[in-house]
């Protein structure tokens, strides 16, 4: 097969520029690829026989891709990359280079073109009047306000609470020490170095306890049409956690499940939720509950549950294809992790009933069934995170016998 | 120097696998031969029982390495990975120092934290010399510590050195063979990853699992490895929980093969799946129709 490297080489340059310009179409293409790659790369064909196209793939892949889901984007722009020498040359003409690829304009601009236009819009009396409003007894109505029925300002005021607002760091102890003078173990290292400064005599005891730190929380969101009033606020709720915390993951789900973890951890909450839309294809549409649920069950359960998580199930319940498949996927669910807690915005109807047969399925299988419409619930939710978590019924999965 | 045993083109790295009866994709060879001539830790990533931690054992002991393992758990800390103090040891010398009557203080200091009081751990164990060359040191599970120790495995990687503060630094004279593993139960940060080469191990193909049976139970009929190989490649199609690794293969052949079955039947396979199958669940989905289609599809044209 005439496809090795060499033949790619364009008139001017050699393998050099062919490996910037494929890790520059890779970056283009969404793979986090640094100079330092590109480097490795150089190196990396030194070592092995380039006129074998399968090696080359392998070498260059185990340098560009550092997660398996990169895996299928590396395969399809080595293809089209490193093409025979002959389809290459016809191609150059007709392809755009990778990396003049258009640009989305960055998500800040939206708010610097508001920012640009307002002083034309002569609305400033009118602004210092709601500034007025917003008094000591407008934000206890806001509190208390459906979130569903909030105007724009109402929920931009509820995105900056929300924003505000720290989870506490529910301690849970880990299998790693630290400096505690109330500790169950003595630092010998520490307390000998002690002693040496006062030749040999131990004075006093270092010692060590249980470093504790926060429990993981893993976010399922529902993001169908029936959810879409309450989403957005969701969505900037949970960015607020995730930037306090580490160990947060939070995943969408409509009809398919989209792990938006990465995308929230943007600082800028606008830049981080646009990232998050941008990343799922199904905003709005209908709901499949049980689907995504054993999607999550599969692929994600063991990599984000396993250090005794708590999941927040952000949903209405809302699923017509209520059946024992999902009465399964939410009975994994609730096993695998240290506590299922099920935020449902129905829930602010006071004579809410679970008459639906999604809801009714779901029910038994959480451990808390809680409100989410209102900021008084959100912060509600936040001082329940931070109560005494119940032990961890981890080992309640079966296995095999 | 050692240096002259290891393999010098990814075809080499093939042949020293195989005859140490590891039988690898070529992907595997190419990545690891990478690592060896450019003295990168291999990061391997893939569902539990393709074959990640055998490489790292068939690899010493073909290159004739000393194999340095460290186990990764939550809590892992550095005085179970890298080094500790023996203190007892340290107190007596103290108090012995102190019964000799003159302290000098520095001097007691320089004797305290000697390298005869320094216990070594895996990493600091990888870093001594060899005269057998560089050790090849397996980081197993790395998915299990946590990150604040995947944080420190940071220095480690890039420089190969660790320093004690009260003893300096310990620089590798040669770096060792490094291969790092994970089954993914969390990610790993894109920062240590950066310093790897990074291969995903997949399930091998029907053709290499066979191979694989073949070599590892070499008294194992042609006909019911064939139907092991089938049934197992049938199942990981399937939406399991958990489905069977190679590992799990060469556990369920050497079942079957215990228990002296020809061929495969319900009863038989029935009995052993506990052997492929892990989840609860997953064998209850295993049962009945399901189970004697599996059965059929395995055994039909053999």
């Amino acid at each position: 097969m005439p496809t090795s490297i060499n033949h790619l080489a364009p008139p001017t340059g050699g393998i050099a520029d062919n490996i910037a310009g494929f890790a520059r179409a890779l970056r283009a293409a969404g793979l986090p690829v640094g100079p330092g790659a590109v480097i490795d790369a150089m190196t990396a064909l030194e070592v092995i026989d380039i006129g074998k196209r399968a090696d080359v793939f392998t070498t260059l892949e185990s340098i560009f891709v550092k997660r398996h889901e990169h895996a299928l984007i590396f395969a399809q722009a080595f293809d089209l990359f490193f093409r025979p020498a002959e389809e290459w040359k016809s191609m150059l003409d007709s392809v755009p280079l990778p990396d003049h690829a258009k640009k989305k304009p960055p998500p800040a601009s939206r708010r610097v073109q508001e920012a640009m236009a307002r002083p034309q819009t002569h609305e400033e009396p009118k602004a210092q009047e709601q500034d007025l409003r917003l008094s000591v007894s407008d934000r206890e109505v806001l509190q208390k306000k459906d979130f569903a029925q909030m105007s724009a300002a109402e929920i931009a005021e509820v995105a900056r609470a929300i924003a505000k607002m720290r989870l506490p760091q529910a301690e849970l102890k880990t299998r790693r020490h630290t400096t505690d003078p109330r500790g169950h173990r003595i630092d010998m290292r520490k307390t000998l170095r002690q002693a040496l400064r006062t030749e040999g005599e131990i004075i006093n005891f270092h010692r060590l306890g249980r470093l504790e730190k926060p429990a993981p929380i893993v976010a399922l969101l529902d993001i169908s049409g029936s959810m879409s009033e309450y989403t957005r606020l969701f969505l900037h709720f949970l960015h607020a956690i995730t930037d306090a915390r580490k160990r947060v993951s939070v995943f969408l789900f409509g009809t398919r499940l989209t792990n938006v973890t990465r995308a929230l951890r943007q600082r800028d909450p606008d830049e981080a939720l646009a990232s998050c839309s941008a990343n799922v294809e199904d905003w709005a549409g209908g709901t499949r509950i049980a689907t995504s649920l054993q999607t999550f069950n599969k692929l994600w359960a063991r990599r984000v549950l396993g250090q005794g998580a708590i999941v927040l199930l952000i949903s209405d319940g809302l699923e017509r294809e209520a059946d024992s498949k999902l009465a399964f996927e939410m009975d994994r669910l609730h096993r695998s992790c240290r506590r299922l807690i099920w935020l449902n915005p129905l829930l602010r109807y006071s004579g809410f009933e679970a008459k639906a047969q999604g809801i009714k399925t779901m029910l038994p299988h959480v451990d808390e069934f809680r409100p989410v419409h209102n900021l008084t619930s959100i912060e509600t939710l936040i001082s329940a995170l931070s109560s005494q978590l119940p032990p961890h019924h981890r080992s309640a999965i079966r296995p095999a016998a | 120097m050692s240096a002259a045993a290891l393999p010098t083109s990814v075809d080499a790295m093939l042949e020293l696998l195989s005859s140490r009866g590891y039988l690898a994709e070529r992907a595997l060879a190419t990545v690891t031969y990478l690592s060896l001539r450019m003295g990168r830790p291999l990061f391997l990533e893939g569902e539990a029982g393709v074959g990640k931690t055998e490489i790292a054992k068939v690899l010493s002991a073909a290159l004739g390495r000393k194999l340095i393992r460290l186990q990764c758990y939550e809590g892992l800390d550095v005085a179970s990975a890298v080094y500790e103090w023996n203190s007892a040891a340290q107190m007596i010398a103290i108090r012995l120092a102190e019964a000799g009557g003159d302290v000098d203080r520095d001097q007691l200091t320089s004797d305290i934290f000697a390298d005869r009081y320094l216990i070594k751990r895996p990493l600091l164990q990888a870093l001594e010399p060899d005269v057998a060359g560089a050790p090849v040191l397996l980081i197993d599970e790395l998915d299990r510590a946590d990150e604040a120790f995947e944080a420190y495995l940071l220095e480690i990687l890039s420089d190969f050195q660790v320093t004690i503060p009260e003893f300096g630094t310990v620089k590798a004279p040669h770096p060792p063979i490094v291969i790092i593993t994970s089954n993914r139960t969390r990610e790993i940060h894109d920062a240590l990853k950066r310093r790897c080469l990074y291969h995903w191990v997949d399930y091998p193909s029907a053709e290499r699992e066979l191979a694989i049976v073949k070599t590892r139970l070499p008294g194992i009929s042609q006909r019911l490895s064939q139907q092991i190989v089938r049934f197992v490649q049938a199942l990981r199609d399937q939406d399991f929980y958990k489905s069977p690794g190679v590992a799990e293969t060469l556990d369920w052949a050497t079942a079957l093969t215990e228990l002296d079955a020809r061929s495969l039947n319900a009863e038989v396979v029935g009995d052993t799946l506990g052997a492929l199958l892990k989840y609860q669940d997953d064998i209850t989905r295993m049962q009945g129709d399901q189970l004697q289609k599996a059965i059929k599809d395995a055994t039909s044209e053999t």
